[in-house]
C-alpha cells in the first residue's frame, strides 16, 4: 500500500514537468495535475506498473471554474489488490474542453465520461459513443456550468411555476 | 349506485349513467407509471395491505388497456413528454392520479433545471394526493374520490348536445 505521495514521486520520475509539481486535493482525492496530452501515457502506468496496480477507476467527475476559465476532470483511482487510493486532475480551458478518453483504460469511464460531457460539455476525444445520458438530446447547454441559465420552456413546458403565496 | 325499484319482487331498476358509472368505476385498471419513492407506496398499496383487487383495480404495463394512469413521483422534462405520450394512448375514458408533492407541484425538487413543476401542465389531471410520499391509505382515499367522480358523471347529458345548439 502506497501513500498518495510516493505515487506522485514515482509519475514525477517518469513523466517529468507533464505531472504537477505539488499534491492537490485531501483524503481519498488527494493526488496531482496531470497535463491533458500525457494522461492516457499516466493513467497507463498507474493501471500496469507492479506495485501501483490501479485497477479501479473509482469515479471521474468535472468541476467548473468560471475564475479560472478552466473546467477540471477528477479521476479517483482504486486499487483493489493493494488497498491504496490516487486521484488524478486535468485541467482543460472553459471555451473549448477537451481530454482524451480514458474508455481504452478502464472500459468503467465510458458512461462516466458521457455524463461529463453531458452536464459539463468537455468532448472525450476517442469516445466510442459520446452522447448525454442524463438530459434529453434536444437540451440547450450544460446544466452544471455555474453560467447556465435555465430555459422559460421546454416543449411548450413552462419550467417555472408561479407561488400561490406570492400574487 | 342508487336502485329505484318500481317492482322489488321481480326486478332492479336503475338509470344508464348509473350503471356504466358502477362498472367503469368498479375496474379501473391502473396503469403503472412509478417514478420515484412514491412508486414504493403505490407498490405498498397494490400489496396485500393495501389490496387494491378488491376495488376490481388490476396494475397493467401498457397504456392500451388502462383506464387510469397514477403518476407517483419526480417528473423530469424529459420524462414529461413522455408522459404525455403515454396518456395520448390511453383509451376514453381516461383518468389521472397525481401522487405525491412532486407529481403535484415539483415538490422539493421545483426549482432545479430539470423537473417539470406539476404533472398537470402535461396531462390534466383529476385527483391531487398530497403528501411525501402518501401513505398508501391516503393513495387508497384518492382512489376512493376518483371512485366518487366517476360515478356522478353524465355521459348521456355530455354526449347529447340540446337540439338547436350544436353548431
Amino acid at each position: 500500500m502506497l501513500e498518495p505521495a510516493a505515487v506522485h514521486e514515482r509519475l514525477r520520475d517518469r513523466f517529468g514537468d507533464a505531472v504537477g509539481a505539488e499534491l492537490v486535493g485531501r483524503a481519498r482525492t488527494l493526488g496531482c495535475r496531470v497535463e491533458a496530452a500525457r494522461l492516457i501515457d499516466v493513467m497507463r502506468m498507474l493501471r500496469d506498473e507492479p506495485g501501483l496496480g490501479f485497477d479501479c477507476l473509482s469515479s471521474l467527475a468535472g468541476v467548473d471554474w468560471p475564475a479560472r476559465q478552466a473546467i477540471e476532470v477528477v479521476y479517483v483511482l482504486h486499487s483493489y489488490h493493494l488497498g491504496h487510493w490516487f486521484a488524478v486532475r486535468v485541467e482543460t480551458p472553459r471555451d473549448d474542453p477537451r481530454v482524451p478518453s480514458l474508455t481504452g483504460v478502464w472500459p468503467a469511464a465510458d458512461w462516466n465520461e458521457r455524463e461529463v460531457y453531458d452536464l459539463l460539455g468537455v468532448v472525450f476525444e476517442g469516445h466510442p459513443d459520446l452522447r448525454r445520458i442524463l438530459m434529453p438530446e434536444d437540451w440547450p447547454g450544460h446544466p452544471l456550468r455555474k453560467d447556465f441559465v435555465e430555459p422559460d420552456e421546454y416543449h411548450g413546458i413552462r419550467t417555472s411555476r408561479p407561488s400561490p403565496l406570492e400574487s | 349506485m342508487s336502485l329505484r325499484n318500481a317492482a322489488p319482487e321481480m326486478a332492479l331498476t336503475t338509470t344508464i349513467d348509473e350503471v356504466l358509472n358502477w362498472t367503469r368505476k368498479s375496474s379501473l385498471w391502473y396503469m403503472m407509471f412509478g417514478l420515484a419513492c412514491c412508486a414504493i407506496e403505490m407498490m405498498q398499496t397494490g400489496g396485500p395491505r393495501g389490496d387494491l383487487e378488491r376495488f376490481g383495480m388490476a396494475p397493467r404495463a401498457t397504456p392500451r388497456v388502462s383506464d387510469v394512469i397514477i403518476v407517483s413521483g419526480t417528473l423530469t422534462l424529459k420524462m414529461a413528454l413522455r408522459a404525455r405520450r403515454l396518456w395520448e394512448q390511453m383509451p376514453e375514458p381516461r383518468y389521472v392520479i397525481s401522487m405525491g408533492s412532486c407529481a403535484n407541484c415539483g415538490g422539493l425538487f421545483q426549482l432545479a433545471y430539470s423537473v417539470c413543476d406539476g404533472v398537470d401542465k402535461v396531462i390534466p389531471v383529476d385527483v391531487y394526493v398530497p403528501g411525501c410520499p402518501p401513505r398508501p391509505e391516503a393513495l387508497i382515499e384518492g382512489l376512493v374520490k376518483l371512485q366518487e367522480k366517476i360515478q356522478h358523471e353524465k355521459w348521456l347529458v355530455k354526449k347529447t348536445a340540446p337540439v338547436g345548439v350544436r353548431a
